[in-house]
C-alpha cells in the first residue's frame, strides 16, 4: 500500500498496471510481461490522452500566432519546459533545450561546442561502456580537429576502472563524456566525483542520462553537470522529444546547431542575429505536442516520487538477480551488487544464442532485446558478440521476474544435451 | 513465433552440426556476418568439374543460423554450380521446413548468403 497524491492509501500495483493499456494485452494467449523499458517505455494513459486532447483541443503553432490557441500551445509549451527544469534540479529553464532525443542532444553538443573548443592534440575521455550515440559524435570531430579519444575501462565485475583516472589526469583532457547508467551493465558511475575531478583539471564533463533520468533522482547541480542528455520515451513520454541540458555560460556561448525559423531574432538579406537561449537551439517547429507530453510523464513520475521508482527497481534488481542466478549455464555482466547498479540485467546462457532466447521468451509473452544493444566495443571486450538484457520500470513486479525464470528453466532444459 | 521454430531436426543439427569444419584443399572459401546478431559463418567449397565435391563450414552463432548452415551443406554436395545459383530464400525454409519471421529470417537466410558469395568468387579464381 501506498499515500497517492491525496494522502489516500492505494494499492499502487494496481492503480500502475490500470494505466498501461497496453500490458493488458495478450501475446499468443499469454500475459505480454514487458522486459525492455531499457528500449522505451511504455505510456501511461494520462500521457496517451494529453497528446490526444491537446491536437483536438488546442492545436496550433507555437510563439507565432497572436490568437488564443496559439497562446494556449506556446503556454504549455512552455510550462513542459518548467517541469523538466524543476525534475532536474536546473536553475534556469533558458538551460533546457527541446530535441529529438538523447542522440540528437549528444550530436547538438559535440557539434556546437565540441568543435568550437577542441583543437589540435587535445584530449576527449569517454569510456568503454557508452552508447554509441555518446562515442561516434565525439569520435568525429576528435577526426575533424586531430584531437586525441581516450577510453577509461572497466574492472571485471563491470566498474568503471578509476584507478585509472591517475593516467588521465596527466593528459588534461578538455571534455569527459560518460553515462550515468550503462544500458548493458547496469552500472551506475559516479558521476559527481568525477565532475568534481575533471572540474579541477579544468574540463567539463558531459552525462549522458538516457538511463539514469527516468529511472532515479537526478540534480544537475548537484551533480555539477555541465551537460545531461535524455530521452522523453524512455521514461513515459512519447518518442520524438528529448532533452539537452547545459549551464546557461556555456549554452550563451554556444553556437546555434540547426539555423532556420524560430531561433533568429533579426533576419536581413545580408545577415542575420541569434535568438536567445533557449529558442537559439530549437530551429523549425518544435514537437511542441511531444513537449507537453514529456511534461505529463513528469507529472505521473512525480506523484510516484523518484525515490520510490529508483527504490521499486532495486528491489526487483536484487530479486532478479537471486531468482537468475539459479537458472543453470546463466552467466550475468555488471556488479552483483543492486547498490551501484540500476533495473538492467544482461545474461548470456551457455550453449544458447541470445536470440533464441529472445525468440523463445517470445512464446511465453516475454519481451527483453538480444544484440550488442548499441554498445559493440564494450561487447568485444565482454568476449560476446550478443547478450540477452531484461529490464525494469515501474509497471514491473516481483511475478515478471518470476515468468522470465521460469522460461529461461524452460529454454535450458530444451538445449540441455 | 517460437518454440515451433526450434524443431528436433534443427536443433539436432545445431547440436551435430554436418560438414563442420575447414577444408584444405577447397576451391574457395568465404566468411560473413550478421553484424546486429553475431553470427558469423565460413563456407569452404572444393569444385571439381562445376560440381561440389566437398563442402566444408565453420561458425558460430545462433541455433537458426547454425542449423541452416549446416543443413544446406548436405543438400549442395555434388550440386551444380548453375543450380547453386538458382536457390533462393524459399529453397532454404523448405529444406529446413520452418518459417522465421522478419525478425528471424536473416538468420536462417547467412548460409544462403555465404554460399552464393562464396560461388561468385569462383569466377575470380
Ligand atoms: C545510455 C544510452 N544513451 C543513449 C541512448 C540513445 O537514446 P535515443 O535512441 O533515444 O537517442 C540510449 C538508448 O538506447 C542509451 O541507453
Amino acid at each position: 500500500m501506498y499515500p497517492d497524491v491525496w494522502g489516500r492509501e492505494i494499492d499502487i500495483k494496481k492503480e500502475i498496471l490500470k494505466d498501461f493499456p497496453i500490458l493488458g494485452r495478450k501475446i499468443g494467449g499469454k500475459r505480454l510481461i514487458y522486459l525492455d523499458s531499457t528500449a522505451t517505455s511504455q505510456k501511461p494513459i494520462q500521457v496517451l490522452d494529453v497528446i490526444y486532447e491537446f491536437y483536438s483541443r488546442s492545436n496550433s503553432n507555437v510563439h507565432r500566432g497572436i490568437y488564443k490557441l496559439s497562446e494556449e500551445s506556446t503556454e504549455a509549451y512552455e510550462k513542459s519546459r518548467e517541469k523538466i527544469k524543476k525534475f532536474i534540479g536546473a536553475r534556469d529553464k533558458r538551460e533546457i533545450i527541446f530535441t529529438r532525443n538523447a542522440t540528437e542532444s549528444l550530436n547538438l553538443i559535440a557539434y556546437s561546442w565540441g568543435s568550437q573548443i577542441i583543437r589540435k592534440g587535445d584530449n576527449i575521455l569517454l569510456t568503454v561502456m557508452e552508447h554509441h550515440s555518446n562515442l561516434l559524435p565525439w569520435r568525429r570531430i576528435a577526426r575533424e580537429k586531430k584531437a586525441n579519444i581516450h577510453y577509461i575501462g572497466i574492472t571485471k565485475d563491470g566498474r568503471l576502472d578509476l584507478s585509472e583516472l591517475d593516467n588521465y589526469s596527466k593528459l588534461e583532457p578538455k571534455i569527459l563524456a560518460i553515462t550515468h547508467v550503462s544500458n548493458v551493465l547496469g552500472t551506475i558511475n559516479p558521476i559527481k566525483d568525477l565532475a568534481k575531478w575533471i572540474h579541477d583539471l579544468g574540463g567539463f564533463i558531459v552525462v549522458d542520462g538516457a538511463q539514469s533520468v527516468p529511472h532515479m533522482p537526478v540534480d544537475v547541480n548537484d551533480l555539477d553537470a555541465d551537460f545531461l542528455v535524455f530521452s522523453g520515451h524512455k521514461m513515459l513520454g512519447p518518442t520524438g522529444i528529448g532533452v539537452l541540458y547545459g549551464k546557461f555560460e556555456i549554452l550563451d556561448e554556444m553556437e546555434p546547431f540547426l539555423v532556420g525559423g524560430e531561433m533568429i531574432s533579426r533576419v536581413t538579406l545580408k545577415d542575420e542575429s541569434w535568438n536567445e537561449l533557449p529558442w537559439k537551439f530549437e530551429a523549425g517547429t518544435p514537437n511542441y505536442v511531444g513537449a507537453i507530453a514529456l511534461g505529463m510523464a513528469i507529472d505521473y513520475l512525480n506523484a510516484l516520487g523518484m525515490d520510490w521508482v529508483y527504490n521499486h527497481e532495486r528491489r526487483l534488481v536484487r530479486y532478479a538477480l537471486d531468482k537468475l542466478l539459479d537458472v543453470p549455464g546463466i552467466k550475468i555482466y555488471g556488479p552483483l551488487d543492486d547498490r551501484d547498479r540500476g533495473g538492467i540485467i544482461s545474461f548470456t546462457m551457455d550453449n544458447v544464442h541470445p536470440h533464441d532466447i529472445a525468440t523463445l521468451l517470445d512464446e511465453d509473452g516475454i519481451c527483453i532485446r538480444s544484440g550488442h544493444h548499441c554498445a559493440q566495443p564494450l561487447h568485444d571486450i565482454l568476449g560476446v558478440p550478443a547478450t540477452a538484457r531484461a529490464s525494469f520500470y515501474i509497471y514491473n513486479w516481483e511475478e515478471d521476474i518470476d515468468a522470465l525464470t521460469a522460461s529461461l528453466m524452460k529454454i535450458h532444459k530444451l538445449f540441455a544435451i | 513465433m517460437g518454440y515451433e521454430l526450434y524443431l528436433e531436426h534443427i536443433l539436432d543439427h545445431y547440436r551435430n552440426p554436418r560438414n563442420y569444419g575447414k577444408l584444405d584443399d577447397a576451391t574457395v572459401k568465404h566468411t560473413d556476418t550478421n553484424i546486429p546478431c553475431g553470427d558469423e559463418l565460413t563456407y569452404y567449397l572444393k569444385i571439381e568439374d562445376n560440381k561440389i565435391s566437398k563442402v566444408g563450414f565453420i561458425g558460430q552463432g545462433c541455433v537458426l543460423s547454425m542449423a541452416s548452415a549446416s543443413i544446406l551443406s548436405e543438400k549442395i554436395k555434388n550440386m551444380e554450380i548453375d543450380e547453386i545459383n538458382k536457390l533462393d530464400e524459399e529453397y532454404i525454409y523448405n529444406i529446413l521446413g520452418i518459417r522465421p519471421g522478419p525478425a528471424r529470417s536473416k538468420c536462417v537466410l547467412l548460409s544462403l548468403k555465404v554460399l552464393k558469395k562464396a560461388v561468385e568468387k569462383l569466377d575470380r579464381v
